[in-house]
């Protein structure tokens, strides 16, 4: 295989690799509530639906079966009834169970761009900073305070602040937390590491040697 | 912040660079890959005109989609989306020289029971997957860690993962395992203690006679489902057992390479006075084998206590539409809860000994009438192993059916699923609702020892009741298997 360092050039922000990779500031516009804690990756994007060599139909699929009924009529969750929202508001544990991508590609293509909630399973965290979607953890009770806020006002604006790390709504500024890593990367642009990794390559390989089983 | 434990030794090893994102660049030692997560990064690998850095460092196998009988298994596969996907890997490793265990391997399995088996996975290691259990790797002492889609492109293009460092916490496990107690009901109790989100921000380091006094398939199945605790990892200083297991092994060094090797192994032990984030022990003694009751990983009892009320529980109002969903009844036990499905394998529990227990509950017994049992080797070489001891023949016997290697009934990404409301006594590591295929199934978590005697008895039972000592049990289930 190649050993030609990557195309990342002396640009570390990795802004040169192909991807396009915008700075992401903050996010606004309406929001969709989801309650519930522990909501896993299999709700996210059921397994059947991840046999497909591409993302292009995830948004399709995102919350599939929870939006039906028996019958396949289209119920009351909320991704029925807040179409064009792009805030998610959730709780506890949100995203946990499997590593794949196709659940945060799903929310990204069906709409979201940025998440409220008390907290977040790591590896779902870590895909949605891949992609840029901005997560916020806040208090418990502020998740709730927010979901019953947009249950009761559909329409009304909010607005994730990554830099500030904060929700604002109807008036109200909650302070949260956007992990560090990720608000460095969303503001500066950088949430896509592959190019500023590949310009680190020699320094890959070096590691590699110095390491005791790579010779196998 | 921990220091001089396995985990921080293994990070500094592998160490790259300060990422500008405040992360560190980690390399990659192992990057195991399968079907369903790697033709999208190979996509965008393309579209960059990427090459995989390197391709000696990755492993592929095929497990998600596969078909678990034989005639199901001729190309193209039934299932076009499938044959698209398999064809794609098959592609895509051949074009960046990557080795692949497929279809035509009799090799191929889950790509976390044929990593450890085939002697990849050391001591010492990071390994990475686009896929959550890849925790599993911990088992040796090796930093194992799940990464999504975008992750896997960054392995492929630069032979590392942006990752930040954890705190870690020690799991010490005390006290004695009983008889028909084992790795599944340590870890099951764990995340019923712990939580399932108990584990977040950390990786656990488990220790403890418990866990020492545990086989690599134990182990194995431990450091598994540390990911259902909300841990990314978790891990087992290596020892004797470790090393023992390894020897020999395909892929494992030979001679005085492992010994020279094994000095690497030794000294990324933890040290005896190393510092931890936090420490919490949990006390094995008296564990009774555990279920769970319902649709969460930390909703678990012994089989011989009560299921609790919502509100004794973490989450309430979670436990009340989980009960509502498995129709369990807060204040009885889970033994006498019928099962229409009995089903044995998943990198959790798909290995020769978890064969080898459910074999010795099923020696000389049959399974209840009306019940579906399915016994799926984790991988080609278990599947081989046990029918040359003539294990195959136990379930067979028994009224299992024996099938080919692969994830199957764990996420029902084949034909291997539940129908309308079935309920499934599973050694999987997931209960959620519509997991095994059908959003009105219902699955419990158990061991293989438990799933076998659930198979029996067309109920959930307590397999310590289960005389196992029996002639045909013992002279069939303890032949001599390697593995
Ligand atoms: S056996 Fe189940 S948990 Fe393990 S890799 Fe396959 S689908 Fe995932």
């Amino acid at each position: 295989m190649s050993d030609a360092p990557g195309p990342a050039g002396d640009d570390a922000s990795g802004a040169d690799d192909g991807a396009s990779v915008p700075a992401i500031r903050r996010v606004a516009g309406t929001g969709v509530p989801l309650r519930g804690d522990d909501i896993d990756t299999d709700q996210i994007l059921p397994a059947r639906f991840l046999k497909a060599v591409t993302f292009d139909d995830m948004g399709t699929y995102a919350f599939y079966d929870r939006r039906r009924d028996e019958d396949g009529g289209r119920n009351d969750h909320p991704f029925n009834e807040y179409r064009g929202a792009n805030v998610l508001a959730v709780n506890d544990n949100f995203g946990c169970g499997s590593s794949r991508e196709h659940a945060p590609q799903g929310l990204m293509r069906w709409g979201v761009e940025a998440i409220v909630g008390e907290s977040f399973a790591e590896i779902f965290r870590d895909n949605c900073k891949s992609l840029g979607i901005a997560t916020l953890s806040v208090a418990p009770e502020e998740a709730e305070a927010l979901q019953s806020f947009i249950e009761a006002n559909p329409d009304a604006g909010i607005e994730v602040d990554v830099r500030e790390e904060t929700v604002r709504y109807g008036g109200t500024t909650v302070e949260g937390e956007v992990p560090d890593a990720m608000r460095e990367a969303l503001l500066a642009g950088i949430w896509d590491t592959t190019a500023v990794m590949r310009s680190n390559l020699d320094r890959a390989k070096a590691v590699r040697d110095a390491l005791p089983y790579t010779d196998d | 912040m921990s220091e001089g434990t396995l985990y921080d030794k293994v990070w500094e090893r592998h160490k790259v660079a300060d990422l500008p994102n405040g992360q560190d660049q980690l390399f990659v030692g192992l990057h195991l890959v399968h079907e369903v997560t790697s033709p999208q990064a190979f996509g965008m690998l393309r579209e960059r005109e990427m090459e995989v850095a390197f391709p000696d460092r990755t492993v592929a196998t095929t497990d998600h989609i596969v078909p678990t009988t034989a005639e199901g298994r001729s190309r193209p596969l039934a299932d076009e989306r499938a044959e698209e996907m398999l064809t794609h890997l098959e592609r895509n490793t051949e074009e960046a020289g990557i080795r692949f265990f497929g279809l035509d391997d009799d090799r191929q399995g889950i790509a976390h029971v044929v990593g450890p088996e085939l002697g990849f996975v050391q001591p010492g290691m990071t390994v990475v997957c686009g896929d959550s259990h890849t925790s599993t790797h911990g088992a040796f002492g090796a930093i194992g860690m799940g990464i999504g889609t975008s992750q896997i492109r960054d392995v492929f293009a630069t032979g590392s993962v942006s990752a930040d460092r954890k705190a870690v916490r020690r799991v010490e496990v005390t006290g004695e395992l009983g008889d028909g107690v084992g790795a599944k009901d340590v870890i099951l109790n764990v995340i019923r203690e712990l939580g399932v989100d108990g584990g977040v921000g950390h990786v656990y380091e488990y220790g403890g006679e418990a866990i020492r006094a545990l086989d690599m398939e134990g182990r194995l199945a431990v450091c598994n489902m540390s990911i259902e605790g909300g841990a990314r990892a978790g891990y087992i200083n290596p020892d004797e057992t470790t090393y023992e297991y390894l020897r020999g092994r395909e892929f494992a060094p030979e001679g005085e390479a492992f010994e020279e090797r094994r000095e690497y192994w030794e000294s990324i032990r933890s040290d005896e006075d190393a510092e931890y984030d936090d420490v919490v022990e949990v006390d094995a003694s008296g564990l009774a084998p555990q279920v769970s009751w319902g649709t969460t990983p930390e909703q678990v009892v012994g089989v011989d206590e009560p299921v609790p009320e919502p509100s004794e529980t973490r989450d309430p109002d979670a436990a009340e539409t989980a009960q509502a969903h498995t129709e369990v009844t807060p204040g009885e036990t889970m033994e006498g809860h019928g099962i229409d499905v009995a089903f044995l394998g998943t990198c959790t529990n798909g290995r020769v000994a978890d064969f080898r227990e459910a074999a010795r509950v099923l020696a000389g017994r049959e399974v209840a009438d009306g019940v579906r049992a399915l016994a799926v080797p984790g991988s080609g070489t278990v599947k081989r192993t046990l029918e040359a001891a003539g294990i195959d023949r136990v379930f067979e016997d028994a009224g299992f059916q024996w099938r080919e290697a692969g994830c199957s009934m764990c996420l029902a990404m084949n034909d291997d699923a539940l129908e309308g409301e079935e309920v499934c006594a599973s050694s999987s590591n997931r209960n959620y609702v519509g997991r095994q295929g059908s959003t009105e199934g219902r699955t419990h978590l158990m061991s293989p020892g438990m799933v076998a005697a659930a198979a029996v008895e067309g109920a959930v039972t307590d397999v310590r009741a289960f005389d196992t000592a029996d002639e045909v049990g013992r002279s069939v289930a303890d032949a001599e298997v390697d593995g």
